[in-house]
């Protein structure tokens, strides 16, 4: 059932909004065919707008462009985009039930009887929701909604599948289920997906690649590894893992949690004094003091006979420490 | 004062205001059916009043349902498509909008009336046809019709669910017929109901815009208190009870259901235990 990949391209989209509002500065991205992206960052910074600029939910400021596979698509609604779309809020109907939701899309394209009861019993078998085929929307629980609005999405084999946040809603545990399922799904339909999240863990799991979004703008884009070992702002290195800021004779040095070792002061390029230490089961969270009073985030192994108070020396491997483009031009 | 002895008083305050309430109620119904309302329950109980009534005023009650109806299908026609439009434009414009449909609330329906006849009441054939006291009805009746479906259409929801319709491939016309409409259900018939009950009752303005030839229930009951013996008009009220209690009950029972729907018991989600605080 693998959809024909569509490329997405924007070139120029930016939104302003009739209050005046910029949500979105003019901004150029491509979404190769098959490929994840994830748009990442904190709320408001324009992740939503711009993936309902894609969707054809809100109309790119002028000059904007939006094309699927070359095809200029920026005047069409999202009703002729033959977009599958999953919302924050499932958006399903709660005068239809399961079966009649996820028919919905069929039936609205006008295929055959058979034809839409056929798809829609594959889509309630593929996200095993065939027991609740008869259910109201309102006899579901969260996690059976998102299966819903998921199959509803792909029943009519859209062209591209743009997910505002689905995983939001639940809880911890069944966030943590959902992602690994959506995930093999996004893989198994080889379609191209835009997926917006404010959770670094889901952006991480799910992107091919990852949009890191601050302020209406792009931050960087890249790979989660990318992302990850390379930020190129310090926006991107806060925002995508942990990152200790520490003050050496050589200037400021970046490291994350797993790249500072914790010693005997002597052996250590830095000293830091421990305050905090919070056990999280394969490891223990170290939280520290430097010498000039900024606070170090450390991870150490979970058996450490480290107590707060305790003086420890810290070191790092050359190769650890994050390159910031920018602190780089500033040193 | 003991805990029990509060309790009684507050029962039997609770008695009296209910009384307070209830009784005229009673008297009123037991006047209509009551042969001499003056000597009392013992000359005996009759339909005959209420006959009287229908025979005197039949045409007054079906005059009223004829306009209440016309007018519940004017407020639909006029005022679904108009919350709508209000609901998908959160201007400023829109909002001044809003407020002008609100007006006729908030001008005594005599002024309203008056300012009628003095823009329409030239037009002969329309002046003393029902039709001018239907126009006077819509205008009073729309704004709550308009608000009743607003509150629906403008909910977050709603245009979630026209989203991911349209997201379905859904064009205009199919979304408003398969999922706006339906659940918009509530609010509508809510609407209906209430513009039903307000027509059927409005005495204020109809009381200006009628002729003798177009009198409607409620100003036939004028009448009736101002010119029929108390029997008859005890038993026209008794009329206008029968018609108007049923829509006040099933308005109460839609509004129940209505919020009922918008908080469906969910399954209860695995929840951690509570931490305790620490020192």
């Amino acid at each position: 059932m693998r959809a024909d990949a569509t490329t997405i391209e924007l070139n120029r989209c930016g939104k302003t909004f009739a209050d005046g509002t910029r949500a979105l500065e003019p901004l150029d991205l491509t979404v190769a065919a098959g490929e994840t992206v994830v748009l990442l960052g904190p709320s408001g910074c324009g992740k939503t707008t711009l993936l309902r600029l894609i969707a054809g939910l809100e109309a790119p400021d002028a000059g904007g462009r939006v094309r699927f596979n070359g095809e200029d698509v920026t005047g069409l609604p999202i009703e002729r985009r033959a977009v599958g779309m999953v919302f924050q809020s499932y958006a399903l109907f709660p005068n239809m039930s399961v079966r009649e939701n996820i028919a919905y899309g069929l039936r609205v394209r006008k295929l055959d009887k058979g034809e839409i009861a056929a798809r829609t019993r594959e889509m309630l078998e593929m996200m095993q929701i065939g027991q609740l085929a008869e259910r109201r929307v309102h006899q579901l629980s969260g996690g059976q909604r998102q299966r819903v609005a998921l199959a509803r999405a792909i029943a009519v084999r859209p062209r591209v599948l743009l997910l505002d946040e689905p995983l939001a809603a639940l809880d911890a545990v069944l966030r943590d289920r959902l992602r690994v399922e959506i995930d093999a799904l996004l893989r198994r339909l080889a379609i191209t997906a835009v997926y917006v999240t404010h959770d670094q863990a889901e952006a991480m799991m799910l992107g091919d690649r990852i949009v890191v979004m601050s302020a209406g703008q792009v931050e960087q884009a890249g790979t989660p590894r990318e992302i990850y070992r390379n930020p190129a702002t310090p926006f991107v290195a806060d925002f995508v893992g942990t990152v200790s800021r520490i003050a050496t004779a050589a200037g400021v040095v970046l490291l994350r949690p797993e790249d500072i070792r914790l010693c005997e002061v002597a052996a250590g390029r830095a000293a830091a004094t421990v305050e905090t230490l919070h056990f999280l089961g394969g490891r223990c969270q170290v939280g520290l003091i430097g010498g000039d009073g900024a606070r170090l985030i450390a991870d150490a192994p979970p058996d450490t006979p480290l107590k707060p108070g305790a003086r420890v020396g810290i070191a790092w491997d050359d190769a650890a420490p994050l390159r910031l483009p920018l602190m780089e031009a500033a040193q | 004062m003991g805990r029990t002895t509060v309790r009684l008083i507050q029962y039997a305050l609770t008695l009296l205001v209910g009384l307070f309430m209830v009784v005229p109620v009673v008297m009123s119904i037991l006047a209509g059916v009551t042969q001499n309302f003056f000597v009392g329950l013992k000359s005996g109980l009759t339909l005959h009043w209420v006959g009287e009534v229908w025979r005197l005023y039949s045409e007054t009650i079906a005059l009223s349902m004829l306009i209440a109806i016309c007018c519940v299908a004017l407020t639909l026609a006029i005022g679904v498509p108009c919350a709508y439009v209000l609901a998908k434009r959160p201007g400023r414009i829109a909002r001044a909008v809003e407020e002008v449909l609100t007006l006729p609330v908030a001008i005594p329906g005599l002024a309203l009336a008056l300012a009628l006849i003095i823009t329409w009441g030239g037009f002969r054939d329309f002046r003393t046809s029902w039709a001018f006291i239907l126009v006077g009805h819509v205008l009073y009746t729309l704004p709550f019709m308009t608000r009743s479906v607003l509150s629906v259409l403008a909910a977050s929801e709603m245009r979630d669910l026209e989203e991911g319709a349209a997201s379905l491939g859904a064009g205009f016309w199919t979304r408003l017929v398969t999922v706006v409409l339906p659940n918009a259900k509530g609010g509508i018939l809510a609407g209906a109901l209430m513009v039903l009950t307000l027509s059927v009752g409005e005495f204020n303005l109809t009381w200006m815009l009628h002729t003798p030839e177009t009198k409607t229930l409620p100003v036939g009951l004028a009448d009736s208190y101002a010119s029929m013996r108390l029997e008859i008009a005890s038993a026209y009220t008794l009329v206008f009870f029968v018609m108007i209690v049923p829509l006040l009950v099933a308005m109460q029972a839609m509004s129940r259901t209505r919020r009922r729907a918008a908080h469906p018991e969910e399954e209860p989600l695995p929840c951690a235990p509570t931490p305790q605080p620490s020192n």
